[in-house]
């Protein structure tokens, strides 16, 4: 930098005449430069460079001058204190799907915006209920998009709204995209973009439902042995024959999560069987709500099997909500607790293998069952069986056999061939070029 | 009736919470977010229920000397020393002994269990990486693939292979395809599993969860 500044001094002073005050200043200005150059880089100017210089620097400052040109006066526009030009396109409509009082605005930018490099610094949108006067302000957004979108939600349903968007500068010069309207703002009774979900909906129940009636009306429905939950019986026998508890953990999430329900739901299914075996049984939990629904799940699993003098409020307890102090609380149990047989059932995130290497360094035998796509891996090398998605769900069925849990199972199973059939059908169609069956399928 | 009622309004409320998934007209379009705020003031008051159980729990095991009742004193010596400092000396805000306890020594202590991961992981790791049978030999060659491929020495390995043949490029294709389809596999097979739960808690035929059958 300084090697710079001092071949330019030099290259002005010998292009240019300048005045004895100049001529000193100059030399001052060479000297501290130079020696500074001189002490960081090393050596002195060269004559070579001070020519070379002398070529490029008329074509830097030629450039400088054109790009201070256009900065001061963009092209495409007079001054900066000429209107812009308007925006274009403005679109008024009901915003669609929604339970009213919502207008959505849309328009595309002014010629002068060009993406926030032009003259446009912002757009204003005003509206009225009349079309010539009483235009009120309501938003200001700022330029540098193709499009813009803006919903008005401080509208009331089925009264006529008039909009006007205008474009302006920094130096408060606007034009106007003229009065746009009426427009009024209604509810709608149906969700228009999930037709296709009611559909899938509709189709799943209705197989679930189908085959709930046939069970109940004593058809064999088979299902196909899952290891995870045929060993449940013979992991409670482990922990009775070597006298120690079984532990049972239903996840970090709490009850409005379907994989807590079904981790409770299996909860009762061991319950009856450690009621049965006379086995302890420790219930840690994270949030309070499934503390309330696994103690009454225990509970009526104790009563129903004759054994209500064994339950006790204990065997549920809180620990905490915090993800990693759960981890700790529920490791520390494991630890001192030395449980023969571990269920870890229900959603869980990062303290999955915390809690499954744990368990298999006391050696317990470990059954977990989760719909964590990120977290089965873990579940998958640390625990004995593991319970891969579905297969969670389908547990409390499996446990009872009970004909219409059984049925429902049958069911998902009819509505997952057909998802395997949409999606051949989806392939060979986007293969040929035909889009209308993954255009009606996406999720909006 | 102890049975019934639950039941009923578990039916009501899973009903009205699919039909507001379809018909954004009031009274459903709101329903949604009534529902979620009256969860979390239950929620709310459950905690108090969870910290009552916490504490009688340590209590008595101190009460009655049970083993290791030592690690409950430090237990609710910690409840008492976030909670009161929390609720009366200061509150929650920055600067206070909350805001102090729970930088210094309960963010430090959270991040400590986390990074146990990074041990767990190896030692899990290194027993499912233990080529005993085909399905573990297949497990070790794309582990051993990917994390080559995932450092820049995967990729100095390979530097004479062409484009798209290199330890990265193939790490890529082993998470993008048949990753990702077996990822994807598991998450149809979820979904449907919580539609047919959803109906079975709806319909009260799955009512476990309730503690009965």
């Amino acid at each position: 930098m300084l090697d710079s500044i001092l071949e330019a001094v030099t290259f002005v002073s010998v292009r240019y005449k300048d005045t004895k005050e100049q001529r000193l200043l100059r030399r001052e200005l060479h000297v501290i430069f130079g020696i500074c150059a001189r002490q960081r880089l090393g050596f002195n100017l060269s004559v070579i460079r001070i020519r070379a210089l002398r070529v490029l620097l008329p074509v830097v400052v030629v450039v400088l001058v054109i790009l201070g040109a256009t900065t001061v006066f963009p092209v495409g526009s007079s001054s900066s204190n000429a209107p812009p030009r308007p925006p274009i396109g403005i679109a008024l409509q009901d915003r669609p799907n929604d339970a009213g009082g919502a207008i959505e605005i849309t328009w595309e930018a002014s010629k002068d915006d060009s993406r926030g490099r032009g003259t446009v610094n912002s757009y204003s949108i005003y509206r009225s209920e009349q079309p010539q006067s009483g235009f009120v302000k309501i938003k200001t957004v700022s330029s540098g998009k193709e499009e813009y979108r803006y919903n008005d939600e401080e509208v009331e349903n089925d009264k006529r709204y008039y909009y006007r968007v205008t474009a302006e500068t920094s130096s408060d010069a606007f034009s106007d995209s003229g009065v746009v309207g009426p427009v009024t703002a209604s509810p709608q009774w149906f969700h228009s973009d999930r037709w296709n979900m009611l559909i899938a909906l509709l189709i799943v129940s209705a197989s679930v439902l189908t085959f709930i009636t046939l069970a109940r009306k004593g058809k064999d429905l088979y299902i196909r042995p899952i290891a995870g939950l045929q060993a449940v019986d013979e992991a409670v026998g482990r922990a009775t024959e070597m006298g120690r508890p079984v532990l049972y953990v239903p996840g970090i999430l709490d009850m409005d999560d379907v994989q807590t329900i079904a981790g409770v739901a299996i909860l009762g299914r061991v319950a009856r069987k450690t009621a049965e075996y006379e086995t302890s049984l420790l219930v840690p939990v994270s949030r309070s709500v499934v503390m309330s629904a696994a103690q009454e799940t225990v509970k009526e699993a104790y009563w129903d099997m004759g054994k209500a003098d064994a339950y006790h409020p204990d065997m549920v307890r809180y620990i905490t909500d915090d993800q990693f102090g759960f981890a700790a609380g529920v490791d520390g149990i494991m630890l001192r607790e030395k449980p023969a047989t571990v269920f870890f059932q229900g959603a869980f995130y990062a303290e999955s293998l915390i809690l499954a290497e744990t368990g298999h360094s006391i050696g317990a035998v470990q059954i977990a069952g989760t719909a964590m796509t990120s977290q089965l891996p873990f579940f998958v090398t640390a625990c004995d069986y593991t319970l891969i998605g579905e297969e969670l769900f389908a547990a409390g069925a499996y446990l009872t056999e009970d004909p219409r849990l059984v049925g429902s199972l049958k069911g998902q199973d009819v509505a997952k061939g057909l998802a395997i059939a949409f999606i051949v059908i989806g392939i060979i169609l986007e293969t040929a070029g035909y889009h209308w069956l993954t255009n009606f399928l996406k999720v909006n | 009736m102890r049975r019934e009622i639950p039941l009923i309004i578990t039916f009501v409320c899973g009903i009205t919470m699919i039909v507001q998934f379809f018909i954004p007209h009031e009274p459903f379009g709101s329903m949604k977010s009534y529902f979620q705020q009256s969860y979390m003031i239950i929620a709310a008051f459950a905690m108090i229920l969870g910290i009552c159980n916490l504490t009688k729990l340590h209590v008595n095991k101190i009460r009655y000397k049970r083993p290791h009742w030592g690690y409950s004193i430090v237990l609710l010596a910690g409840l008492a020393g976030m909670t009161i400092p929390g609720l009366f000396v200061g509150a929650i805000k920055e600067g206070g002994i909350f805001d102090f306890l729970f930088k210094n020594v309960h963010v430090p202590m959270q991040s400590t269990m986390f990074s146990l991961l990074a041990f767990f992981v190896a030692s899990a790791s290194y027993r499912a990486f233990r080529a005993r049978t085909l399905d573990a030999a297949l497990l070790l060659v794309a582990g051993f693939i990917v994390m080559l491929g995932r450092a820049p020495i995967g990729d100095a390995m390979t530097s004479f292979l062409p484009e798209g043949g290199q330890m990265s490029d193939v790490a890529n294709w082993i998470m993008a395809v048949p990753n990702t389809a077996g990822q994807r596999a598991i998450m149809m097979g979820a979904g449907l599993g919580v539609v047919a739960t959803s109906l079975r808690v709806i319909l009260g035929i799955e009512r476990s969860y309730l503690g009965g059958d």
